[in-house]
């Protein structure tokens, strides 16, 4: 049984359809990445799989481990074990990571996480991503850099372990080091059990990943899947060169 | 304050915790109303010295001659003709709890005074209705020099002079109606005096609750502390909800000696029938310091504006303020200051939540008098709304006199925004866990000021107060 599957999916935003039949299934442990122009609807996927109230599903059905999830709140997807990470972090004041975080992993596994068990685990993924451990105590995003703010959304990762994760150009304002950084935390995480959704321009977060499935976006749905050599033409020759051929 | 496991099992709504009402069984009540008679008999009752009896009248002939006042939140659902000024609970002060009648002692139980007595209090004064039933200091403290005992106490004794010079001097009866109010009927409070030099580690608190319905509680806090010292002072009250109007005018004076330092915390949790219409002031000498720490959250109707009078050259004031309005509530709160000193400093911080309905009002005033040269202000404030019902305004005055000044203001209104709780619900949070965390981190810094048992408390009133109204 497939980990997601996705039927004939339309959304739109404001009235306006961004994706119109979208078809899509992942297995566990599959690495997928998803590729497209600006603007063409990645991210409106996402959002849709993720179930943003602001993404209205127009038709077409999401189903999770089997069980539609369509109308599911975003907290229920979450706890089935669905996840991503935003482009955009947003800062909530006030709240440090660490609580935050310990209050996540306690939603999500309906369990009280143990303080210092919870904190020793948090450093030591920290220090995986070359995180200082102040950034525990820091409220969540808040005066992070663009950088600081994609680990953060890594290291999240990393401490609730979902099933399905979805990196939204998790690579994009970083440079190089932190790149290799991040990369370093996706393998970290990923394992025969779980499966990534990679949205991406270029191909170096993908450095040591086994990709099984490359997707272009295009005209409201995937217009291509092939291999990873999609990801070196498209890089050489530019999206048409891929497109076109459909 | 309370414990947190007691508190969970409370009703959001009902606010049971601080509901539970004892039958009305006092030693003497006055008649509703506020006459003549009514000041006399509390007078007698209380064996004023001549000249506080005399103090009494004249403030009730200033209280007639003063109007209502009309720029704040309507008050005209208070009829002071069916308001009891003074009820006088059953039993005699005491220095042990064991000696307070036993309903009144299971209340402030209930409340959790006299176990955070024990851990972390160095002297505590309990207030029913009208009258303080206990007082307490720790030994170490008064053989430090500190007096701390209710106000009557004071008002009669070795500090009889001491009381009689600064009784309503910063907070004249002519100050506004309440005030006169306040004047011609106060009773209870404590009195603090801290020699100088002498630094009191641990805070010291009073808890003020009002049983009995339909009763006014006017008590006077009145704290002298000399120069080169350090006090904290915690204040706490609470009163169970009637269908009748409840009125608070207390009254605080507070006088502050060179290089010395006054945190003042209050957390205000009465019931939302209650007008709240109190006066809070400090005066400050030279380098000292006023701290304010206020959270508001009960009443129906508040006003509450601390005022500082930096006094002294190199005196500051800072003020920390959090007010959280629901149904049916509106919380005029902000602060004053003046600055008289060269080289003073103010800084305003507050933050507001509405939500239900509730309307949240900031008000502040700045006064930078001419002399005051290198004076610095700043004000900040900032405002939650939580749905389309509920309001808030900002109203700041600033006056000022000389042009070496720095002067700066920001206000911030708002409302929870729908990305930041979709991001929190896809980390596996519900629509209410993630409001009320996104509430908790706005109210965070203001929460980390105040003293630990009332911030724990504070977050529990989110969180109950979140689920309970949004869905």
């Amino acid at each position: 049984m497939a980990l997601l599957e996705i039927k004939n999916l339309k959304v739109a935003v404001e009235d306006k359809t961004i994706l119109n039949g979208v078809d899509l299934k992942i297995e566990p442990g599959e690495i997928h990445v998803l590729m497209g122009q600006n603007g063409v609807g990645k991210s409106t996927l996402v959002s849709a799989v993720m179930g943003n109230p602001s993404y209205e599903v127009e038709g077409g059905q999401i189903l999770f481990d089997g069980e539609v999830i369509t109308d599911a709140s975003p907290d229920e997807r979450a706890r089935k074990g669905i996840f991503m990470s935003f482009q955009n972090p947003l800062e909530i004041p006030g709240v440090t990571m660490e609580n935050f975080l310990r209050t996540a992993r306690g939603s999500i596994k309906g369990t009280k996480e143990k303080i210092v068990a919870f904190r020793r685990e948090l450093e030591e993924k920290m220090d995986a991503l070359g995180m200082d451990h102040a950034y525990a105590d820091r409220y969540l995003n808040v005066g992070f850099s663009g950088g600081e703010k994609k680990k953060a959304e890594i290291l999240q990762l990393l401490m609730l372990q979902p099933k399905l994760a979805f990196l939204d150009e998790t690579d994009s304002g970083l440079d190089v080091d932190a790149v290799k950084t991040v990369t370093q935390g996706i393998r970290h995480f990923h394992n025969k059990e779980n499966s990534l959704v990679i949205i991406t321009h270029n191909a170096s977060i993908l450095d040591g990943l086994d990709v099984d499935k490359v997707h272009v976006i295009g005209k409201c749905k995937i217009l291509r899947t092939g291999d990873r050599s999609l990801i070196d033409r498209i890089n050489e020759f530019g999206y048409a060169s891929v497109t076109e051929e459909v | 304050m309370f414990e947190v496991e007691e508190k969970t099992r409370v009703d959001a709504i009902d606010r049971t915790l601080y509901d539970f009402k004892d039958k009305l069984d006092p030693a003497m009540i006055v008649n509703s109303g506020l006459t003549e008679k009514v000041v006399r008999q509390i007078s007698l009752e209380k064996e004023d010295p001549e000249w506080m009896a005399e103090f009494r009248f004249e403030a009730l002939k200033t209280y007639n001659s003063l109007d209502i006042p009309t720029w704040g939140p309507p008050i005209d659902g208070l009829d002071m003709d069916n308001i009891v000024t003074y009820v006088r609970p059953k039993g005699e002060m005491s220095a042990k709890w064991e000696d307070v009648p036993e309903d009144i002692k299971n209340t402030f139980e209930k409340l959790g005074i006299p176990q955070s007595e024990r851990k972390s209090l160095a002297g505590v004064g309990a207030q029913y209705d009208s009258e303080i039933v206990y007082h307490n200091v720790r030994k170490e403290v008064e053989a430090q020099g500190v007096i701390y005992t209710d106000i009557e106490s004071a008002l009669k004794g070795d500090m009889a002079d001491v009381v009689r010079s600064h009784f309503m001097k910063l907070i004249p009866p002519t100050d506004h109606k309440f005030a006169a109010l306040h004047g011609a009927v106060w009773s209870g409070g404590s009195f603090v005096y801290v020699p100088k030099g002498v630094s009191v580690e641990i805070p010291l608190q009073s808890y003020f609750r009002l049983n009995a319905p339909g009763a006014g509680q006017f008590e006077h806090t009145l704290i002298i502390v000399e120069d080169d010292a350090y006090l904290h002072f915690i204040e706490g009250c609470s009163a169970p909800k009637y269908n009748i109007a409840n009125l608070h005018a207390g009254c605080v004076e507070i006088y502050i000696g060179k290089n010395s330092r006054v945190r003042y915390s209050t957390i205000e949790n009465w019931s939302k029938n209650m007008y709240n219409l109190n006066s809070k002031r400090a005066i400050v000498e030279e380098g000292g310091i006023i701290e304010w720490v206020s959270g508001s959250f009960g009443s129906h109707t508040s006003y509450l504006y601390p005022m500082s009078i930096l006094k002294g050259d190199n005196s500051r004031m800072e003020y920390t303020g959090i007010t959280f309005a629901g149904e049916g509530q509106e919380l005029d709160t902000g602060a004053k200051v003046i600055h008289m000193g060269r080289n003073t400093s103010s800084h305003i911080t507050t933050k507001s939540i509405s939500r239900d309905g509730g309307k949240s009002n900031f008000r502040s005033e700045v006064k930078i008098t001419r002399e005051a040269e290198n004076s610095k202000s700043a004000v900040t404030c900032e405002s939650l709304m939580l749905d389309d019902q509920s309001r808030s305004d900002t109203i700041p005055v600033s006056d000022i006199r000389n042009s070496k000044v720095d002067i700066g203001h920001e206000a911030k209104i708002g409302r929870i925004s729908e990305d930041s709780i979709f991001y929190l619900m896809s980390r596996g949070l519900s629509e209410d866990d993630a409001k009320a965390l996104i509430v908790g981190g706005f109210a965070e810094p203001i929460a980390k000021e105040l003293p630990v048992e009332y911030a724990v408390e504070m977050n529990n009133l989110i969180n109950l107060e979140m689920k309970g109204s949004i869905g």
